[in-house]
């Protein structure tokens, strides 16, 4: 486990570390291909499709996955509930590292990359999009410094005490930028009404890309903290799990709720079971990602490991449905049918989530992240 | 006051000068795979402005009518508003105006245009967008737009748009054959392009269901509440963050266990 006091450091390479290894570097090499002979030779994004998997999957995903940071910071560190201090630093570490795949994915895929400053200077301060950039850009550049607070544990010891001393401002601007541009996120969707399908399109969609991306948090705990748990031996109490579970449940509850009301007034319900894709790909993630895990949590299965990691799971599968829906299934109604991800598109994908990964266990088996019980003293 | 042009398809014959005079003007290259005029001629990264050929029916009959499109250079433009680095503006006279330089290549106007116009240049290294520029060089010297000067059927009336607005409602009160409809009156709060046609715009392919709201009014619906988002809940955090600390020193200076 945590190595803090060896001055080695430790990476096992397992066949599986060998694939995920090929995996990055092949994604590695499409990038680079992709940058310099741009996007048509390599997506099969098109005049009709201008957005693809890389937004949908990489940029809009991503961050709702990497939710689980912000709604992981609140409950521990703002609301000072010191059960849960135990995921506080796992949960935070694969947030970081999502929204730096974020970067990357949304890196490449804007055409101009070289570009990508241009709105620090050049002020569009209309555009929900401002706001997804300035708020994305300023939190991963949060989490970067906050987990500087880990990295001076082992390395540059002596900025450690530096580092103790601004969490507590790193960590309430940690919550306020993600509440932000979680919900801005659904927001950049606001523009698409007529484009965008009504099961999905709602001057609500704010609010429901910012209650989904919370409540995917307790869920992506429990499916991490599982596979951590698994291979790095270390499992965390149930009790955690389960109180961090309830609160993403009945957080869920309310976001059943809120859907039922807008679809009420927006007199949407006929778009339910109108059957076909759209109204079928709505009850996947619906059913599949949202009523289910609730039936589990209150089931008596719901109490054990296995319940609850089938929870995390569906509960993030629903999430990754959700966004893809709004992004690809949502659209298909109004541009037609005229994109699949190219196999270019779902390596980029697939090697981003491979290094990731490779990253996450670096950390673990180098730093001090699961073992970590206390509360921050500065804190 | 912003310039605008005034379509009237009853007089288009489909000669397609207009797009000639586009692609001339803007320097912009024919391509044999992509036509700019026939039955499914597409708007691309070099067809700035197409007529297209339309079989349909009036009072029964078959008939042809032409309809050329282009940016419709919106009064309250989507493309402008969901550009987080200005790159799309209006100018003062009316054309939407494209700024490549500080183009991030984001593509979200294209999802933002209630009318799909911008197009990329998806085979270049560092693609830009593009789009109808309403020729704002020639129109901001007064002088209308390349296709409207070119038609030899005089389809295309530029001026004033309250001029040519009024223009079109006399043409269509004064004449049976109009539908009763200027299409950009109201579509998405209002363009500087209209048309009048004595077909319905739906039979023509003109998207009809557009909000009459401008489309940036959904955008500001939700970014206006940003400052009260930062202040209040900024505070409320910090609030939060105080108080339950101290509750929880508190609470183990006196060594009681306090339930949360």
């Amino acid at each position: 486990m945590a190595a803090t006091n060896t001055q080695s450091w430790s990476f096992r390479l397992t066949p599986t570390r060998v694939l995920l290894f090929i995996l990055a570097g092949m994604a590695a090499a499409i990038a680079l291909w992709r940058l310099i002979v741009g996007l048509g030779p390599t997506t099969n994004l098109n005049d009709q499709w201008p957005w693809g998997l890389w937004i949908g999957f990489d940029v809009l995903t991503g961050v709702a996955l990497a939710g689980g940071g912000y709604s992981t910071a609140l409950i521990v560190h703002i609301l000072h509930i010191n059960k849960f201090n135990e995921i506080g630093r796992s949960a935070m570490l694969t947030s970081m590292l999502g929204y730096l795949l974020v970067m990357a994915g949304l890196f490449l895929d804007i055409g101009q990359w070289f570009n990508f400053w241009r709105p620090f200077v050049s002020w569009g301060y209309h555009s929900v999009l401002f706001e997804v950039f300035w708020c994305v850009s300023l939190y991963t550049t949060i989490q970067v410094i906050e987990f500087g607070e880990i990295l001076t544990e082992r390395v540059a010891k002596p900025w450690h005490k530096f580092f103790r001393k601004i969490m507590p401002f790193l960590l309430i601007v940690g919550v306020l930028l993600p509440t932000m541009h979680q919900s801005s996120l659904g927001g950049l969707y606001l523009i698409e009404v007529g484009k965008l399908h009504p099961l999905w399109w709602s001057p609500f969609i704010p609010l429901f890309f910012l209650m989904s991306s919370f409540f995917v948090g307790p869920a992506m705990v429990a499916v991490e903290t599982s596979l951590a748990g698994r291979a790095y031996n270390h499992q965390v109490d149930l009790k955690v799990l389960r109180g961090l579970a309830k609160i993403g449940g009945t957080l869920m509850v309310i976001y059943l709720a809120l859907k039922a009301i807008d679809f009420s007034n927006r007199d949407a319900w006929q778009y339910v079971f109108a059957g076909g894709l759209e109204s079928n790909m709505f009850l996947l993630e619906t059913i599949g990602g949202v009523i289910i895990p609730l039936i589990i949590l209150i089931s008596p299965w719901g109490k054990t490991r296995s319940g609850l990691v089938t929870y995390g799971a569906l509960t993030a599968l629903g999430v990754v449905v959700n966004r893809l829906n709004v992004v690809i299934t949502g659209m298909v109604n109004y541009y037609g049918p005229g994109y699949i991800p190219a196999w270019t598109e779902i390596v980029v994908s697939a090697g981003l989530v491979a290094g990731g990964i490779l990253a996450y266990c670096f950390i673990v088996e180098n730093f001090n992240i699961l073992g970590h019980h206390e509360e921050h003293e500065a804190a | 006051m912003s310039k605008g042009v005034l379509v009237d398809l009853t007089k288009c014959i489909g000669c397609g000068s207009c797009t000639v005079a586009c692609k001339l003007y803007n320097d912009n290259k024919f391509e044999k795979d992509s036509p700019a005029i026939g039955e499914n001629p597409k708007l691309t990264d070099e067809n700035w402005t197409i007529v297209t050929a339309k079989k349909t029916e009036k009072d029964g009959q078959p008939v042809w009518r032409y309809v050329k499109q282009q940016c419709l250079h919106c009064e309250h433009p989507a493309c402008a508003s969901a550009c987080f680095a200005k790159a799309f503006q209006k100018t003062e006279e009316g054309p939407v105006i494209y700024y490549p330089h500080l183009c991030v290549g984001c593509r979200y106007c294209m999802l933002a245009c209630p009318f799909d116009i911008p197009k990329y240049q998806w085979e270049k290294s560092f693609p830009l967008v593009t789009k109808c520029q309403m020729c704002s060089g020639k129109v901001a010297k007064g002088e209308a737009p390349a296709c409207v000067s070119v038609c030899p059927t005089n389809v295309m009336t530029f001026g004033e748009r309250d001029e040519i607005l009024a223009l079109a409602k006399k043409t269509i009160e004064s004449d049976s054959k109009y539908v009763k409809h200027i299409y950009g009156e109201k579509e998405a709060g209002g363009t500087d392009w209209i048309y009048i046609s004595d077909v319905p715009f739906e039979q023509l392919g003109f998207r009809t269901d557009v909000t009459t709201t401008p489309l940036p009014e959904y955008s500001h619906s939700f970014l206006k509440y940003t400052p009260y988002v930062i202040v209040g809940w900024g505070s409320l955090l910090t609030g939060m963050y105080l108080y339950t600390k101290r509750r929880n020193k508190i609470a183990q200076e006196e060594k009681k266990d306090v339930h949360l």
